[in-house]
């Protein structure tokens, strides 16, 4: 890695750099714990969940609340509330609603983003700012008058409307990101591609975009991570397992007298699992993607 | 800008549109379908919310509702819980952007010096920004359980007797719960974007630096900051964007209590339009939150976009 000449350049291992990295690992231990301790929450016999004193290393292995949410046969008298959850539409309905919200705000921010880079034209800076704007909008304010609106159109309770929904909160930063990725191009493989008498259309398919595509991957993980997760608009405006998404189905273990937290981290597992993969795949070119100069200002 | 900084760019620019011809809709056939689906989604309704926010209207009486002026916004200006809430929403995300942005710094300045290790490291380090912020608000409100939460348990473990702190409900704790919870979740992402800023930073002025026989505090103060500005302005400008997300978290921890003891502008939202059944009330509330999302997110973006265009227009 060239680029990454300051933090790496010359460098010799001390015993410095052992206890540096260290403290490193601790640290990032104490992010990770949460995230073991949902996973292992999620696996342990039910009765050790609430137990005083508290058991900390899952006697056995207890993979009930994964069967029960997957409709497999568990054995009698197994705890879990997750039998009375559509998991596979909610799967459905996620899966569905973050990947074509994704899509569609990569294309329009991607398309923002390139005009606010290699444009110019009169009141950028204003749009630029209102569209930014358009973001720090807090779910919990947009809910409800979004839920009037969306009612009248037809649009509440439908995968449609979800997906317009995010797609509309995730073009801003979107643009933000692609409008860095695309002034750290040379604006001057633009001019030499509208010499040889392409469009400015083609100019951007042919010889923008494909240089830039770390950048969208990196605008990808964002744009998913939101939607993906999003919790303010979804429950309000999705109502069924129609179109109901897994944040707001996560509530549905909880009871008026009994929860089932153990079937809740079984199903966050899962539902983190996805973007895991996602992002171990392209860790790597986001920061390198980020480093390249999107968001240096 | 002078005339003749401008000229040899304006040259330019006039051979594009006489060859293309297209340079002056382009623009807006690019931008159009972007901002026609954000003034659909956040445009309307909010416009719609705003004039609410004028009238009496509640859930119950959609039907016969009437304008009351700034009666709603006054009344609001009056209200001791508001003005509380307010204080409190400042001092939280005072203390939730400045303790993310120390402890990012810190983490990415130790990861992008790590010699092994640093894609899991990173993928590891970016787990919280993969909760939804929902789950987040489960987690903690479970960690910080008085009977049978984490911490109380490895209080327990650790001292071996009983430890019954109700961390949720008594005053400053309920509060820095909440700040916990919020720095977890947030400070991956000042990690992220820092730690790409200190990998970008150029190796000469430090070989020089090293040469002069440079302390690494000396390193950090006079080149590594300086030359991290951009990335710092742009992390926060994206924190204040998304700080609203917290809402989900603490509604769920808290939900502003008990009574309003933990409440925010955005659980306060929530109470007047949702529980109270006010929804003028609550859109008038509406726009003081968004209000002050937009004046901190100007602020920070007003930076970001002077060092953006600089020198290129």
């Amino acid at each position: 890695m060239k680029e990454f000449g300051y933090a790496q350049a010359g460098r010799r291992r001390r015993w410095g750099d052992t206890v540096r990295d260290l403290f490193l690992y601790l640290i990032i231990l104490i992010f990770f714990l949460p995230v073991l301790w949902i996973v292992l929450t999620s696996i342990r016999p039910n009765v050790e969940i609430n137990a005083r004193p508290p058991v900390w290393i899952p006697s056995r292995l207890d993979f009930d609340s994964y069967k029960i949410l997957l409709g497999m046969p568990t054995p009698e008298g197994a705890f879990g509330m997750g039998g009375s959850i559509p998991f596979g539409a909610y799967a459905r309905n996620s899966t569905i609603i973050a990947l074509s919200s994704t899509l569609v705000s990569l294309t329009l921010g991607t398309l923002a983003g390139f005009t606010f880079a290699r444009f110019r034209f009169r009141a950028k800076n204003s749009i630029f700012l209102s569209m930014m704007l358009a973001r720090a909008v807090p779910g919990v304010a947009l809910s409800l008058p979004l839920f009037i609106l969306f009612a009248r159109l037809g649009l509440s309770d439908k995968i449609l409307g979800m997906i317009i929904a995010y797609s509309a909160l995730n073009i801003p930063f979107t643009a933000w990101l692609m409008d860095g990725f695309f002034r750290a191009l040379p604006e001057e493989l633009d001019d030499a591609a509208l010499i040889d008498g392409c469009s400015r259309w083609s100019a951007l398919l042919r010889v923008d975009l494909p240089l830039a595509l770390p950048g969208v991957a990196a605008s990808g993980i964002f744009a998913f991570l939101t939607a993906w997760n999003e919790f303010a608009l979804a429950t309000v405006i999705t109502r069924t397992p129609a179109s109901r998404t897994f944040p707001p189905g996560l509530y549905e273990f909880t009871g008026q007298f009994v929860s089932d937290w153990r079937g809740m981290t079984a199903m966050s597992v899962m539902m983190l699992l996805p973007s895991v993969v996602f992002v171990a795949l392209v860790q790597r070119q986001l920061v390198q993607g980020l480093a390249s100069g999107a968001v240096k200002g | 800008m002078t005339a003749r900084a401008l000229a040899p760019t304006a040259a330019r620019r006039g051979f594009q549109i006489s060859v293309s011809g297209e340079a002056r809709y382009l623009p807006i056939a690019f931008l159009l379908p972007g901002i026609l689906v954000i003034l659909l989604v956040v445009g309307f309704p909010m416009l719609y919310s705003f004039y609410l926010s004028f009238t009496n209207y509640t859930l119950t009486s959609a039907r016969s509702y009437h304008f009351v002026g700034l009666a709603n916004y006054i009344n609001l200006l009056k209200d001791p819980v508001f003005q509380q809430a307010f204080g409190r929403t400042i001092l939280f995300i005072t203390l939730a952007v400045n303790l993310e942005f120390l402890i990012g710094l810190g983490i990415a300045q130790l990861m992008a010096k790590a010699i092994h290790g640093q894609s899991l490291l990173r993928t590891i380090i970016m787990m919280p920004m993969m909760f939804a912020p929902v789950l987040v608000g489960f987690q903690f409100k479970w960690f910080f359980n008085d009977q049978v939460g984490l911490v109380n348990n490895l209080l327990f473990t650790l001292t071996g007797e009983p430890h019954i702190i109700p961390w949720l409900i008594k005053v400053p704790l309920g509060f820095i719960s909440i700040l916990v919870a919020e720095i977890w979740m947030s400070t991956p992402f000042m990690v992220i974007i820092l730690e790409a800023g200190i990998l970008s930073l150029p190796a000469e002025p430090f070989e020089a630096a090293d040469v002069d026989g440079a302390s690494g505090w000396q390193k950090f103060r006079h080149l590594t900051l300086p030359m991290l500005m951009p990335f710092i302005y742009t992390a926060m400008a994206i924190r204040s964007l998304d700080i609203a997300r917290v809402y989900d978290v603490i509604s769920i921890m808290t939900g502003g209590g008990p009574g309003t003891r933990t409440e925010l502008i955005w659980t306060y939202v929530y109470r007047l339009a949702f529980t109270g059944h006010n929804y003028a009330m609550g859109s008038a509330m509406s726009y003081v939150t968004v209000l002050f999302s937009f004046i901190f997110t100007w602020y920070l973006f007003r930076n970001v976009i002077k060092s953006r265009w600089e020198g290129r227009e």
